[in-house]
């Protein structure tokens, strides 16, 4: 992957200005780069990741991963019927496995009642889905490759040779 | 009251500038580009190797000169390297870090009164871990020529007592290394003289700019040279205190001797875990150096800009700048870096007497920490160069 990519990957606030001191490159040349990346859906958005167990809030919000049993139809395969669901925006990912069930959905709601409801009054009674198994999300450790810790303190001596 | 101290060890200088390292370490939320060690934290899979040893009851000793699993994946890891031949058996001794290979070797070589040749500036333990075994250090001034010995140099400070040169590339503090090229004129120097070359290679891993060559790969040069690497730079394993030294058989013999009845034997842990990183560690060793590659950039460009001369570093992650335009001593600066603006710098005296004027900067701090840090800098000098 380009090195512009993979900086901005780790840290998508950095400025092209940063990232051509980083790599030795032009800044022109990096800026054209992005917009490029931009352009051609490469970089498809820049999003921050939360610990949202720190932000205090009313409603919990909840999260579940929904394995879903599919019926694949004649010359589309899963791509119809996936699309039929992941359209949905209560389904934040939407992958196509090998394995015991064809997709593994990760759903948010306000709360369990809402997950539930989509469960049950959208997902379940849609023609070719054979069945689900609902995980409700009790806590994240990690994500995107991101461990969601308080940040440790630096555990090195403050001066060595 | 009778001291018991040796003579040896009363004149052995201390350290010129222990106050401000005290200094540092009392103060509370420094930025420390001070540090000379990775910020990263070893790869887990190392460290659970590690604790799996343990679980496993690997708790007593090992074989003297390290667990024979060990010095094989180093000889293998060597060979297919850098072709580079060293037998398990007798050429390999592994060491608690490169400091103790380095202070068994001058054990091992020094009869009263031989010379050892030090470029600085250096590392600190090398002038004095040469007097502890007897010998004396020969300083020579790199300043005037890049920070790099120059073979003219080395050749003039060659006597009947001259024993050994001692080249540790990347250099800590400076950054900088040495191609082929200018390693084989010191090859043809130390091979017609018949000293030996003593090379501190743990930086090796961290070479950004051309391939890391090690000394003793060089034509004829295995017979005189003792190799000494380790794991803590490359691998951030600088707690576990691991190192070892490659080299002719009598001299490892030599050194194992001395090594058993000081040390015994390394610490089994870390030991399994140093095994680990041999077999899965390479990937975390390229993307942390990857890392430093791209911040070696930035510092090195960031200190251009606010007017500082630095010899662009090769490897390593320091950055040895010039603070000669602000007319402060380097101790001066650092103190008063440190005091106005929380950034911790290594005074340049540190690492000979010929490096006043100048700061030794790591690179070993997280991106964000290091912007900040930088920024401080810059306002710094800028507060300082307008004064003057």
């Amino acid at each position: 992957m380009d090195e512009i990519l993979e900086i901005l990957e780790k840290d998508s606030r950095i400025s092209p200005e940063q990232i051509a001191k980083l790599t030795k490159k032009n800044v022109k040349n990096v800026k054209a780069a992005i917009k490029k990346y931009e352009k051609d859906g490469v970089i498809v958005k820049y999003k921050t990741i939360i610990n949202k167990e720190l932000v205090k809030k009313d409603d919990n919000e909840v999260r579940a991963l929904i394995e879903v049993n599919i019926v694949p139809q004649k010359d589309v395969g899963f791509d119809s019927i996936a699309e039929r669901i992941y359209k949905f925006p209560e389904v934040t990912s939407c992958y196509l496995l090998s394995g015991t069930y064809d997709l593994l959905l990760v759903v948010e709601g306000k709360n369990l009642h809402t997950v539930s409801n989509f469960v049950a009054e959208k997902l379940s009674p849609m023609p070719n889905v054979r069945g689900t198994v609902t995980h409700f999300l009790l806590k994240k450790y990690k994500e995107d490759s991101v461990i969601l810790k308080h940040k440790e303190d630096d555990k090195r001596i403050a001066i060595s040779y | 009251m009778k001291s018991f101290v040796s003579k040896i060890t009363k004149q052995l200088k201390s350290s010129g500038i222990r106050e401000f390292f005290d200094l540092v370490l009392g103060m509370k939320e420094v930025i420390s580009l001070g540090v000379g060690e990775p910020d990263f934290v070893t790869p887990w899979q190392i460290t659970e190797a590690g604790i799996y040893s343990l679980e496993q009851g690997f708790t007593s000793y090992t074989s003297n000169k390290g667990l024979y699993k060990l010095r094989l994946g180093i000889s293998k890891y060597l060979y297919k390297n850098y072709k580079l031949d060293y037998c398990p058996d007798d050429e390999i001794l592994i060491t608690v870090g490169v400091s103790e290979a380095l202070d068994l070797a001058l054990r091992a070589i020094i009869n009263p009164g031989d010379k050892v040749i030090i470029p600085i500036p250096s590392y600190v333990s090398y002038g004095p871990v040469t007097e502890l075994a007897g010998g004396r250090p020969v300083y020579i001034d790199t300043t005037k020529t890049n920070f790099k010995l120059s073979p003219k140099d080395l050749l003039k400070n060659i006597d009947s007592k001259t024993k050994a040169v001692i080249l540790n590339y990347p250099t800590n503090p400076t950054g900088v290394t040495y191609t082929k090229d200018e390693l084989m004129e010191f090859n043809r120097i130390v091979s017609k003289k018949e000293i030996l070359c003593i090379t501190d290679e743990v930086y090796g891993d961290l070479s950004y700019d051309f391939e890391h060559i090690p000394f003793a790969t060089l034509k004829g040069a295995k017979k005189h040279t003792l190799y000494l690497n380790g794991f803590s730079k490359s691998y951030a394993m600088t707690g576990w205190r691991v190192g070892f030294a490659c080299g002719p058989k009598d001299l490892i013999s030599a050194m194992t001797k001395i090594h058993q009845y000081t040390i015994m034997c390394v610490s089994s842990t870390s030991q399994w875990a140093s095994y680990e990183a041999l077999h899965s560690g390479r990937k975390s060793v390229d993307q942390m150096k990857l890392e430093y590659k791209r911040r070696r950039e930035f510092v090195y460009n960031v200190f251009n800009s606010m007017g500082l001369n630095c010899v662009k570093p090769q490897g390593a992650f320091y950055c040895f700048v010039s603070i000669k335009s602000t007319g402060l001593s380097s101790v001066e600066f650092s103190k008063r870096l440190l005091k106005q603006y929380k950034v911790a710098v290594v005074p340049g005296v540190a690492f000979g007497d010929n490096a006043e004027g100048y700061i030794r900067v790591s690179y070993a701090e997280n991106f964000e920490k290091l912007k900040e840090a930088l920024n401080r800098i810059t306002e710094f000098v800028a507060k300082i160069k307008n004064k003057n």
